[in-house]
């Protein structure tokens, strides 16, 4: 069974078909590209996986189960988390605060518990805390995570918003333009990060313009055009796809 | 001393006002008609129905944080100014009501509530009040509201209800009105609605924007110099609408931080109450 199926999604916004009857897999383990030219509806698909929008009609499952009508924060804590294309980090907290919201789905601590402030709960909060450095330390912001998250330059946002990600405990990871506006050493350090994370056991669907880090890393490459999917296969299957070509670069005619 | 009971009365006001609007970020302009719930709950409780004071603030407190939660509900899906004109709405229904129940007294209000509310009594309620509002604010919930005020789709999708802590930031400030309303109505032993209308909600607004928007110290820096300069100097408390009005826009131009600045002023003392509140209960 595939980590997660959509069948048959469809987005319309007024006249718009934003998303047109889109069905792709996404394998447990794999890393998944999704892209498509400006406008084709990538973004409206990540919106509709991680229960933003809910779609017009067609279903999502996520390991076997329909995710119709599950709230955004429902659907991180079954386990799909996500980054934005525009950086939404919570600028006036720190790295560190950053990192521990992430993990608010996997903890517990209510009003009663955070005036007590008992032994479980200062427990909880040491954990998440170690936690939260140890990802910090992973995506290599460990000595910034006293600083504003605002303040930090742009490569390194990108960074902490997947780390921030991260600590949701996702099983599935959707980094949507993660190497946008990176220069080529950020974005080949980018690449050996994605590639650490799939190696801890997550699985990853990405949207990226940046082609070299897409065909570098994906083992599949779903196409989106005009909110319609055109191709699905691998790298190399979709370098040499007539369509993709004419979607990207017109027809010759 | 009257001027300090109603310090650390309006503390009390200011720094819940502060946890929904200042660190949740959700403008609310009918923080008063909490305090007017508080404060009518309790004072009928006592003076008709001889409950001991403690039980009957604490019934007003919950009362309001009822209040809190019902209109929660419905509004916080409202964002922004929407927000602010359906608790301004909120505020004048319940000022209408308290002065169309014949249980309120109506325009006249409650006379001869028994003096309940003094300097020792108002001093433990704000001690516990900042000692409550700071740890929540330094544990998973507090920094849920904050995520909230942040951006509040990245919160969702970090996995928190914003819906649900929304509410809860509401009922929260909601209880410590109600709260600061019955230790006023049991300080000046009669209230009328005119105490809790709009231009009490803007004055606690005023409080902390000027002390500073999330900072616990900002509101209590805001609501002593707001409550005690006009009390002080007598020839300025006629303008005391105006300079309220006026200095909102001027903070909101000059210093929007508040007047304590971006870095949270520790003073001495409060570094040392810091530590004091972080140890173990």
């Amino acid at each position: 069974m595939a980590l997660l199926e959509a069948k048959k999604l469809t987005m319309t916004f007024g006249g718009l078909m934003a998303v047109d009857s889109v069905s792709f897999n996404i394998e447990q383990g794999e890393i998944l590209g999704l892209i498509g030219p400006n406008g084709a509806g990538k973004t409206t698909c990540f919106n509709l996986l991680t229960g933003i929008y809910q779609p017009t009609s067609g279903e999502i499952l996520f390991k076997g189960e329909n995710l119709r009508g599950y709230k955004t924060y429902e659907v991180t804590k079954k386990g799909i988390a996500r980054t934005f294309q525009n950086i939404r980090l919570f600028g006036a907290m720190t790295v560190l605060e950053n990192v521990l919201i992430g993990q608010h789905c996997r903890t517990k601590t209510g009003l009663f518990g955070a005036i007590t402030r008992l032994g479980s709960v200062k427990k909880e909060e040491e954990n998440a805390r170690e936690k939260a450095e140890e990802l910090l330390k992973f995506v290599g912001l460990l000595e910034k995570k006293n600083e504003k998250a605002k303040n930090l330059p742009y490569g390194e946002q990108r960074r902490l918003e997947i780390a921030r990600a991260l600590a949701t405990d996702p099983e599935l990871l959707l980094l949507d333009e993660p190497a946008a506006g990176m220069n080529p050493q950020e974005t080949n350090d980018l690449i050996d990060l994605i590639k650490q994370i799939r190696q801890m056991g997550k699985t990853i669907l990405l949207i990226e313009h940046d082609m070299k880090l897409v065909m570098g890393i994906c083992d599949r490459i779903v196409v989106l055009d005009y909110g319609k999917k055109i191709a699905d296969g691998t790298p190399k299957e979709i370098r040499e796809n007539s369509r993709v070509i004419k979607a990207y670069l017109g027809d010759p005619d | 001393m009257q001027v300090l009971v109603l310090v650390f009365i309006n503390i009390i006001l200011a720094i819940s006002l502060n946890l929904v609007t200042g660190f949740t970020g959700q403008l609310s302009l009918g923080h008063a008609a909490f305090m007017g719930i508080g404060a009518y709950t309790s004072a009928i409780l006592t003076l008709k129905a001889s409950i001991p004071f403690l039980p009957a603030l604490l019934l007003g407190g919950i009362l309001a944080a009822i209040f809190g939660v019902i209109i929660g509900i419905p509004t916080l899906r409202l964002k922004g100014d929407y927000l602010a004109i359906a608790t301004l709405g909120f505020g004048e229904i319940l000022k209408i009501i308290e002065l169309n129940l014949k249980i309120t007294g109506g325009t006249v209000g409650l006379r001869g509530i028994r003096q309940e509310t003094n300097i020792w009594v108002v001093s433990v309620a704000v001690v516990i009040t900042i000692f409550i509002i700071y740890r929540i604010m330094k544990s998973r919930v507090g920094r849920s509201f904050i995520a909230i005020r942040e951006d509040e789709v990245a919160a969702e999708a970090m996995g928190i209800d914003t819906a649900k802590y929304k509410v809860l930031a509401f009922a929260v400030a909601a209880f410590f009105a109600g709260i600061a309303g019955g230790l006023f109505a049991h300080f000046y032993r009669y209230i009328n609605p005119n105490s809790f209308g709009f231009s009490r909600s803007i004055e606690i607004l005023s409080m902390v924007v000027l002390g500073g928007m999330g900072k616990i110290s900002g509101s209590i820096v805001g609501a002593a110099v707001l409550t005690a300069a006009p009390e002080l100097l007598r020839s300025i408390s006629a303008y005391r609408q105006l300079i309220y009005g006026i200095l909102l826009v001027v903070m909101m131009i000059v210093r929007p931080e508040g007047i304590l600045g971006d870095v949270d002023v520790k003073i001495p003392i409060q570094r040392k109450l810091e530590k004091l509140l972080n140890k173990n209960s």
